[in-house]
């Protein structure tokens, strides 16, 4: 398929060619739903890091239905893209590279499909980001998991940085953990609670990280946007 | 031991007849023994299926506090909808001196807002989630009867605001926190606050209130440890937590933000305690607490005090006469965390000695040994 592939690794090309990883297959443990067994993960690619607003304003330079102000309120509540100076102006050259946040599901499902992507599943993020730096399951590594959890804790004393500077896990990719949450395709959890049951039943109740993420995709819809949402994409793997 | 034997096989026949005639005579004795039980007994009532008032009328919106404030008695002799504006704002609060925390709040501070109304109002809250908050956060009030105390229609995005109703149908004390999950690490950020429901009858007139709320921290660092400091899950698994706190950091209580009364003053302290794990041994060195409600109840005040149990998502009203001037340390009385932890406030009472209460006659005197 690719001349070059053979000098260079596949993750490696894809993120000069695409700025997208290669992430290979495996498996996870999902904090629901599985009663403890492992989650097989089929290889895909995945954005190396989120959406920015200088990607989202081109997206809605060419697609002026999902501009402030035209999109359909059946597709974003009243706060989307509410940081925004303008339906053309998502702020200065700093803020043209932070990922974009307060885009709703199906904003995030257009972009990506205009990109001939999509939002990654639920899994596929989830087994993404159980990788730390030097392992792809660190989802029993305490130190991990600490770090992870003083990260999200933190996340409301400072601002959202702009991408490129984030953690960066073994996969190479960036930001999963940094300034935003992300939305994913089958964002709702199959057993979808929110209040002290969220804690019974789950695969590990100590893994406050992943709760935290789920906790979040709880309390979305299709139509919600929030300051600290955003998203990247995701794709098959090549055949 | 032959005769008591053949006794002994006799016995089984005069029981029966003995239990016969117990249970015919005994029966009716029995009813009215157990109707002036309870007649006597005015801690045991019948269980009642509360119904909302019917009269609601009016409107008002609830003057809120921050601790130790307490918002003002309620004058109204009717029930009324009451608006309550509680937004939930994440934000780093002082922890102790040179330590901070990175907080979720209710209404911007640790304890949140203390909200005051009436049994039988219609309580309309408005729960807004400020755009800036990194998580979904929802409530959970004990003074709300419906399923999870209003945390399943209560659940807000930032940027987001819910709205509903609550018939506020048993009076009392009540404590609310958030109830999003994991719920252990909204209540160790900080999100929790209390909710009085005066009875109908209201509470009798005192000098001073004030609201005091204990809760933990458990935090990555030591305790003292400088700089921004956030949750420490394992510490908050094993409950070793790094601070215990009155009013959401060591020393709040003191200095500027001590208690202040003056002799002749009756006192009321509304007490709660947000654990997360904790319950508390709550007492006021130097003071004896007159009336008691335990467990935040309205009704049934035990006397004369000395510590009461305060246990975690519970509360009390305590209430006592300030006699004499001076210092009044409140603590945990679980001393090493008064000590060591912060569960250190002060009540500080003026006005004029009274040496018939208390007197030095002598000090530390040096005092040898007899010869």
């Amino acid at each position: 398929m690719n001349v070059a592939g053979t000098a260079l690794s596949l993750g490696a090309l894809s993120v000069l060619l695409a700025g997208m990883v290669h992430v290979p297959a495996g498996d996870y443990l999902p904090i629901r739903g599985m009663g403890g067994q492992r989650m097989h993960v089929a290889a895909f690619e995945m954005d190396a890091h989120a959406v920015t607003r200088g990607d989202y304003l081109a997206f809605v330079k060419t697609h002026a239905e999902w501009q402030r102000g035209k999109v359909d309120p059946k597709h974003a509540d009243a706060t989307y893209l509410a940081e925004w100076r303008g339906a053309l102006e998502p702020g200065d050259a700093m803020d043209l590279r932070h990922p974009v946040t307060s885009v709703s599901w199906f904003a995030a499902s257009a972009y990506c499909e205009a990109q001939g992507k999509r939002l990654p599943t639920t899994d596929e993020w989830e087994y993404v980001a159980a990788a730390s730096d030097v392992s792809r399951d660190a989802s029993q590594d305490q130190l991990f998991q600490s770090r992870l959890l003083g990260m999200y804790a933190s996340r409301s004393t400072s601002a959202i940085a702009p991408i490129g500077r984030g953690f960066r896990n073994v996969y190479g990719i960036e930001g999963l953990h940094g300034s935003t949450w992300e939305w994913t395709r089958d964002f709702k959890p199959a057993e979808m609670t929110n209040c002290a049951g969220a804690a019974m039943g789950a695969s590990d109740a100590t893994n406050y990280p992943a709760l935290l993420r789920e906790a979040f995709r709880s309390a979305l819809t299709e139509r919600s946007t929030a300051r600290m949402l955003g998203f990247r994409c995701a794709a098959n793997a090549p055949a | 031991m032959s005769p008591n034997n053949s006794n002994q096989s006799a016995l089984p026949k005069y029981r029966t007849i003995i239990i016969a005639v117990a249970l015919i005579v005994g029966i009716p004795l029995g009813i009215q023994a157990c109707n002036q039980a309870s007649t006597r007994d005015e801690g045991r009532r019948v269980i009642q299926i509360r119904q909302p008032s019917e009269n609601i009328s009016g409107q008002e919106v609830a003057v809120l506090t921050q601790a130790p404030n307490v918002p003002p008695p309620i004058t109204r002799n009717h029930p009324t909808r009451v608006i309550v504006n509680l937004d939930v704002v994440e934000k780093t609060v002082r922890l102790a001196d040179s330590v901070e925390y990175a907080a979720w709040t209710f209404g911007g501070s640790v304890p949140g807002n203390f909200i005051r109304v009436r049994e039988g109002d219609l309580v309309e809250l408005h729960m807004k989630n400020e755009a800036s908050s990194t998580m979904p956060h929802n409530i959970d009030l004990h003074g709300v009867t419906g399923p999870g105390g209003g945390a399943k229609i209560s659940l807000t995005l930032p940027g987001h605001e819910s709205v509903f109703t609550f018939s506020a149908m048993n009076p009392g004390l009540f404590v609310y926190h958030c109830a999003m999950s994991p719920v252990p690490m909204h209540i160790a950020n900080g999100m929790y606050g209390m909710i009085l429901v005066e009875p109908k009858e209201g509470l009798p007139k005192v000098d001073k209130e004030f609201y005091v709320m204990q809760s933990e921290f458990y935090t990555k660092g030591k305790y003292g440890a400088h700089g921004l400091q956030t949750l420490d899950m394992d510490k908050g698994v094993d409950e070793r937590p790094t601070y215990v706190v009155f009013n959401g950091g060591v020393g709040a209580v003191t200095g500027d933000g001590a208690l202040k009364a003056k002799v002749g003053d009756r006192i009321r302290m509304f007490v709660g305690n947000a654990g997360p794990n904790l319950t508390s041994s709550f007492h006021v060195i130097g003071q004896i607490f007159e009336n008691v409600y335990g467990e935040g109840g309205s009704t049934n005040a035990e006397h004369n005090v000395q510590t009461t149990l305060i246990p975690s998502g519970g509360s009390a009203v305590v209430e006592f006469g300030a006699t004499v001037p001076g210092d009044f340390i409140l603590v945990d009385h679980a001393i090493f965390r008064a000590f060591n932890k912060g569960t250190l406030g002060i009540l500080t009472v003026t006005g004029p000695e009274n040496k018939k209460i208390i007197e030095s006659i002598q000090s530390g005197v040096a005092a040898p040994p007899a010869k």
